[in-house]
């Protein structure tokens, strides 16, 4: 017998028949259709005024499918297509079971340094991306001091993509990882065990299917991030083309817009692909969270325990040792040929890229971003899982979520210039300013926060939403006693999320800073662009060691909210 | 309180009033697009402003492409007002867009004639030239017995094998500039079988201009086909580095000044634009360019030959723009692919 059946609820579709809409649900209605019309500004639009010249030739005129034609047609860029699928593919597969691993381990076993190990595997999203790149340099390059490891290969190449794109995209899969296990109903396990399953097929038949929702979400968007990266492929791809190299190769080398723009196009499909499974697997998901659920506590397994252990041990020293090698080179004179170790690459206002000034735009900028951000990504979210009716507006918000992923940062900072810097757009005030940094970001890591919300919110009966319905409470409260709390950790995931990527976000808002909001994450850049890869590393630290502090809030919020909200979870 | 401390203090305050509501009154900001290094901004606003404290620059700096890139994404409503250090080829770029505002500055005619836009209606001027340069790491040159190379036909020598870095042409201004040089100096044919050589003996091709010579200076290659103006940098910071100007000749560009068509302030523009011209400026692009657009000032510079300005083939600009997209091609069709040289 299928263990999950016996609770399974369709989805929130099936609501009670009260008639017409109440007043309520016309006002949260309301409050929907004013998010969507922002995201169509924010997102769609943008985006369609860079992509629709990939129809178009470089006097704007119209060409059908030519860009596309002579794409496919020159065999040295044609053959990126295979690269980037067969990379992603690799990087999608080893993320994700990594992922579902740590995952596991940190929400149902019984290991000790939870909260420690959490921190560290969140470490690489704390970076800028250059941190890893230079790391792996000095670790497996030419004057490697492992490269040995290789045995002979290279680092630049297929090699380092992956494993420069592994690193960065871990914690993106941890976060929705962590919060598709985390909701359990423990009387499914307890069937289980009454009924003989082994704890295998416990495994398979509880566990898995559980999180199944999750895990497709993780590969869907594992492989959208890596295929859509050009950070990585850029600085230690080598001779290897992708087709995000390609686009940079198109719009930075060439000023050519248009086969930027077409290639571009290409990069949208696997979204397209991921925008359909998830409406599929929506269809099928069962809420878990049921409000009769009983929240399901780890029993000692010492086996288990000790292999779990085991795992995080080794992901958190692989972590430990790429980060260490940046913080080291950030104190080191000069690389391989002078090792002595000082402070004075942190003196930045000696230095290229705006100086400490930038930092301080930077954590600005992240404060926003988190704030704004979180408040109208969760709620909007909420609406979208949880309102009555509006079917067709939730379909595109959906569709509209999900676009931001698949849309390299570089195509996605040009589509703002072109967007809102046109000079009959009635927001064109807002170019140059903080503004316009704060919406791009918010935009541009939009999808995955949509989907922790959504994963979040999807675990929740409907139940509490019909019940609070007939009793005639309005469903803001019902949202505030009940689905508020109940995500909060997923909130909190969120906000941090949003902060950390603002920090160290550079291929969007490097088309979009100003003279007054230069930010750190581009001074990093310049400042390795300029050959002062020290002082690069040194600033790439102060952004880690912020976003530490960040993470560090987040946790002891999380553990103070999380002892009065989350207190039903413990038996 | 004693009405002595009063007075004074209302004296201060209006003294101060009075400072500032001036200063607001006569300053004009400018928005200036740049690609120079980020270190030599302040000091050239410095020094602008020691003859022009009226006109305060906002500078917005990034790499050549981005700023190209940005520059042309924002053609129609544009945000800077004067491009101050671009590359040339950029510019004409722009140019060819009708997004330049034509201005012949005071003291055009001291420029040389190659420093300057020679149409009838001349749209930017010169700064100083950047040239090719090799970057030869001397320890690891000699732990793999390397010999120095001293042309860019010895580049093409079996021995070399994999040790070679250079930039791709279609990512990077550096590297289009490698390639026509190359077929200026060679002529056509000969300068694709130079690059079929040269190819054989690539590890690989970078996005970056100026990562070849940094990844040199890291010992990661030890030689990299980059500029001499990052060369010289790495070097003064301690990397083991001999920089090496090819006998042939060394392709060049330059960086290059303009007013943005539209600026609503095109009074300070031509201010700014005279200033960029004059002598004291080229003095000052000078501490760290040996070549620089004013005939005669330019003082020999270090790590840099004393006949850096006759190395410098006659590079013939519009020839490149007008084949740019064309060489592009061929180059991309013939290195370019999937295959690793290794």
């Amino acid at each position: 017998m299928d263990a999950t059946s016996t609770v399974s609820r369709t989805n929130s579709n099936k609501r009670p028949f009260f008639g017409q809409k109440s007043l309520d649900e016309w006002l949260l209605g309301s409050v929907l259709v004013v998010g969507i019309i922002a995201l169509f500004i924010c997102i769609v639009l943008p985006i369609y005024s860079l992509l629709s010249k990939s129809v178009q030739n470089n006097a704007g005129e119209f060409v059908g499918l030519d860009n596309f034609l002579t794409f496919i047609t020159t065999p040295s860029l044609s053959s990126s297509i295979g690269n980037s699928v067969s990379i992603a593919l690799i990087c999608t597969f080893i993320v994700t079971s990594l992922a579902f691993m740590a995952a596991y381990g940190l929400t149902r076993t019984k290991i000790p340094l939870k909260g420690t190990f959490r921190l560290v595997m969140a470490l690489p999203i704390l970076a800028p991306s250059l941190l890893p790149a230079i790391s792996l340099v000095y670790l497996f390059g030419n004057q490697g001091i492992m490269k040995e490891l290789l045995m002979g290969e290279s680092i630049y190449g297929p090699i380092g993509i992956i494993i420069g794109s592994c690193f960065w995209t871990f914690p993106h899969a941890l976060m929705i990882m962590v919060t598709a296990l985390s909701n359990t109903d423990a009387r499914l396990y307890e069937s289980a065990d009454v009924l003989g399953a082994s704890p295998a097929r416990t495994f398979f038949t509880v566990t898995l299917p559980g999180a199944k929702y999750g895990i497709i979400s993780v590969a869907f968007v594992v492989f959208t991030l890596v295929i859509t990266d050009f950070g990585v492929p850029k600085v230690i791809g080598g001779q290897f083309n992708v087709l995000a190299t390609d686009i940079y190769k198109q719009v930075i080398g060439q000023q050519n817009f248009e086969m930027g723009a077409a290639v571009s196009v290409i990069l949208l499909l696997p979204a397209i692909l991921t925008f359909i499974t998830d409406r599929w697997l929506q269809r099928r998901q069962s809420a878990l969270l049921t409000s009769k659920a009983v929240p399901w506590v780890a029993p000692k397994r010492p086996i288990v325990d000790r292999f779990f252990l085991v795992t995080m041990i080794i992901l958190s020293a692989i972590v430990i040792g790429i980060i260490a090698m940046a913080v080291y080179a950030s104190l080191v004179t000069f690389w391989p040929y002078n090792l002595a170790l000082s402070l004075n690459n942190y003196q930045f206002d000696l230095m290229d890229g705006g100086g400490w000034e930038s930092y301080w735009n930077s954590i600005e900028m992240a404060c926003y971003t988190a704030v704004i951000g979180t408040g109208f990504i969760f709620f909007q979210s909420y609406l979208v899982e949880k309102l009555g009716g509006y079917k067709v507006i939730k379909w595109f918000f959906h569709l509209f979520a999900i676009l931001p992923l698949a849309v390299p940062g570089l195509v996605l900072g040009l589509a703002y210039i072109f967007f809102f810097n046109a000079p009959n757009n009635p927001l064109n005030g807002i170019y140059g300013t903080m503004a316009i940094l704060v919406v791009c970001t918010i935009s541009h890591f939009y999808t995955v926060c949509h989907l922790t919300g959504t994963t979040a919110l999807k675990q929740i009966d409907p139940e509490f939403e019909s019940v609070s319905a007939s009793l005639k409470v309005p469903q803001i409260y019902t949202f505030w006693r009940v689905s508020l709390p109940v995500c909060l950790p997923a909130v909190l995931d969120i906000a941090s999320y949003l902060f950390v990527n603002a920090m160290t976000t550079v291929s969007a808002v490097v088309f979009l800073y100003s003279y007054n909001t230069t930010l750190a994450s581009v001074a990093v850049l310049n400042m390795d662009d300029a050959g002062d890869i020290a002082p690069a590393a040194a600033m790439a630290v102060m952004i880690m060691m912020t976003c530490m502090v960040a993470k560090i809030i987040h946790w002891f919020v999380g553990d103070v909210l999380l002892k009065s909200s989350q207190r039903w979870r413990v038996r | 309180m004693s009405k002595k401390n009063w007075m004074h203090r209302l004296a201060v305050l209006a003294g101060i009033t009075t400072v500032s509501v001036a200063a607001h009154a006569a300053k004009t900001e400018l928005t200036v697009y740049t690609a120079v290094e980020a270190e030599d901004l302040k000091k050239y606003a410095a020094r602008f402003n020691e003859d022009h404290p009226d006109i305060k620059i906002n500078w917005v700096r990034d790499s050549t492409g981005i700023v190209t890139a940005k520059l042309l994404a924002e053609k129609e409503n544009p945000q800077a007002d004067v491009v101050w250090g671009l590359a040339a080829t950029s510019l004409m770029l722009l140019d060819g867009e009708g997004m330049l505002q034509s201005y012949k500055p005071k003291g055009f005619e001291k420029l040389s004639p190659k420093f300057r836009d020679n149409s009838a209606e001349p749209v930017w001027t010169g700064m100083d030239a950047w040239m090719a340069a090799v970057c030869y790491n001397t320890v690891e040159g000699e732990k793999l017995g390397l010999p120095k190379p001293t042309s860019w036909q010895d580049l093409t020598k079996p021995v070399y094998k994999g040790h070679i870095i250079m930039p791709n042409p279609n990512s990077s201004g550096t590297g289009f500039l490698d390639v026509s040089s190359w077929l200026q100096i060679f002529g056509e044919e000969k300068g694709w079988e130079y690059m079929d050589g040269l190819h054989q003996n690539i590890s690989r091709y970078t996005h970056s201009g100026s990562k070849p010579c940094k990844l040199a200076a890291a010992g990661e290659t030890p030689i990299g086909i980059s500029f001499a103006f990052r060369a010289a940098k790495s070097k003064k910071k301690g990397a083991p580095l001999d920089i090496v100007f090819p006998s042939e000749g060394l392709g060049w560009d330059m960086e290059a000044t303009s007013i943005i068509k539209g600026t609503d302030k095109l009074d300070a523009a031509k201010t700014l634009v005279d200033w960029t011209v004059s002598k004291k400026a080229n003095e000052m692009y000078n501490k760290g360019y040996a070549v620089v657009a004013m005939p005669g000032i330019a003082k020999p510079v270090k790590y840099f030959p004393e006949n850096a300005e006759s190395m410098m083939i006659d590079n013939d600009f519009g020839w490149s723009a007008a084949n740019r997209k064309a060489i592009l091609k061929t180059w991309q069709e013939r290195y370019d692919s999937k295959s690793d040289p290794k």
